[in-house]
């Protein structure tokens, strides 16, 4: 090839890969635009959803209740962190308290008494914000599991609720993380009853999720087959929220 | 007289520059969730609002955990084909990259005079991109760890816990951005013809003008 050659063919070459490459941008760039406009389900763009979706389908198919958050010593507990007072501004009469389980043949409510004749249970976990801080606390109190397997429902559904009384909170979980052997009802924190702004009288203590999952100031449990809301998954976070 | 010659193969380019938005894009979304816990440096919030960082959790995590497989997926390949071509010869440091790096470096910064062979990638170059490689896989092994510390903890537990795994996670990222500083510098300082080859595939060459000396000899 004589340099004139060279010179026609890298001119031909150049423009040829430029171009891809202007195109190639311009494709990314339309994505990108597509992908933030689109409609909002749950407060999020409805293919980033869809992701979320699939991310839970594929959690869910891995998640075995036999896979524990990892246990601390003592020494480790770290000074609890307070973070959001939804559904606990309402007064609460604690003596008049009751928890509520929706879903069976017909409504149940219990006392704190019934929560404490169940099993007692003690762990130290790391309860993981889903800000990114996170805090080692002694939970107490009484297993999920356990409250589901006192009070059946006819048949295990897919989901569990969890609302405060006013309703002014309010979670789902699926039910294999409901039934995780870490899952408490918790009663008490680091040693001593539940202080009112972390949940009294009772509390969800949840490892396999993230802090948002920790419902406080537990009034009604339900079952069910449909999908719960969840606070904030209509508010853009991920509804499955698993670890 | 000028030729052409082959560098970089098309699959080595299209991973190259689509690895760009990805990661762009996996940073990005990352600083969107580093605001809603600034552990390791922080803005003022006027700042946070004025680059629209403030506030866009659930957008963040939902964009991470989103293009993380793309990322991944890109990744996963540009190792297969650097592994199937036989390229990796070329990028994977050998006992003499070290040395070579050492004296790339100091040519960088003018106290060396002899400039690093003519290979396709010097010894620096070899060390600085399996790294960064070795980076991308600490960075999907870390943040695996933050994403689902009870179903891999044993993964989180490699990392020192959590808050371990949530350090290495966001290091990484700091030394992508290093990365990319440098690696622009030396695409500049390069020149031209270096950068358009990783573009369009070939560079140009100059090589002494070997068919007239056979004509010479054959008339």
């Amino acid at each position: 090839m004589s340099n004139s050659d060279v010179d026609r063919e890298l001119k031909r070459l150049t423009r040829r890969g430029f171009l891809t490459m202007a195109v190639a941008a311009g494709a990314g760039y339309a994505g990108w635009k597509w992908l933030h406009t689109r409609a909002r389900d749950g407060g999020l763009e409805w293919p980033l959803r869809k992701g979320l979706l699939a991310n839970e389908r594929l959690a869910e198919a891995y998640f075995s209740r036999a896979r524990l958050s990892p246990s601390f010593r003592p020494s480790d507990i770290t000074r609890a962190r307070l973070n959001g007072r939804l559904g606990l501004k309402s007064p609460i009469d604690l003596d008049a308290w009751r928890l509520k389980i929706e879903g069976t043949a017909s409504t149940v409510a219990l006392t704190m008494d019934d929560i404490r004749a169940l099993p007692r249970h003690e762990q130290i976990t790391e309860l993981r914000c889903i800000e990114g801080w996170s805090i080692i606390v002694k939970w107490t109190g009484a297993r999920l599991g356990d409250l589901i397997a006192a009070h059946p429902p006819a048949e295990l559904p897919k989901y569990v609720a969890l609302e405060t009384p006013d309703r002014g909170y309010y979670v789902g979980l699926d039910i294999e993380s409901a039934m995780h052997p870490q899952t408490l009802l918790a009663y008490e924190m680091n040693g001593s009853p539940l202080a009112p702004l972390h949940g009294a009288p009772l509390r969800l203590a949840i490892p396999v999720k993230y802090g948002i999952k920790n419902i406080k100031r537990i009034g009604t449990i339900r079952y069910t087959n449909i999908r719960p809301a969840d606070f904030w998954a209509e508010r853009g976070y991920d509804w499955y929220a698993g670890h | 007289m000028k030729r052409l010659v082959k560098k970089h193969p098309l699959a080595i380019r299209w991973f190259h520059w689509l690895n760009f938005p990805l990661l762009a894009v996996m940073i990005w979304s990352g600083i969107l969730i580093y605001w809603a816990y600034p552990r390791y440096a922080n803005l003022p919030q006027t700042w946070w609002r004025a680059l629209h960082i403030n506030n866009h959790l659930p957008q963040g995590m939902a964009l991470h955990f989103f293009f993380m497989w793309l990322f991944m997926i890109n990744g996963v390949l540009y190792v297969l084909y650097t592994l199937f071509s036989g390229e990796w010869r070329e990028l994977v440091p050998n006992r003499h990259s070290f040395r070579e790096a050492w004296h790339t470096l100091l040519h960088d910064l003018g106290i060396r005079k002899e400039a690093p062979p003519p290979r396709k990638f010097n010894g620096a170059q070899q060390i600085a991109y399996t790294g960064v490689l070795l980076m991308g896989l600490g960075s999907l092994l870390s943040g695996l760890a933050i994403y689902k510390p009870v179903q891999f903890s044993w993964l989180t537990k490699l990392f020192l816990g959590y808050q371990g795994a949530r350090f290495v996670h966001f290091a990484l990222t700091v030394g992508y951005v290093l990365f990319f500083l440098v690696h622009v510098a030396q695409v500049i300082r390069a020149g031209w013809n270096n950068f358009r080859a990783m573009v369009i595939g070939v560079e140009v060459q100059e090589v002494p003008d070997v068919s007239l000396v056979i004509n010479d000899e054959q008339q």
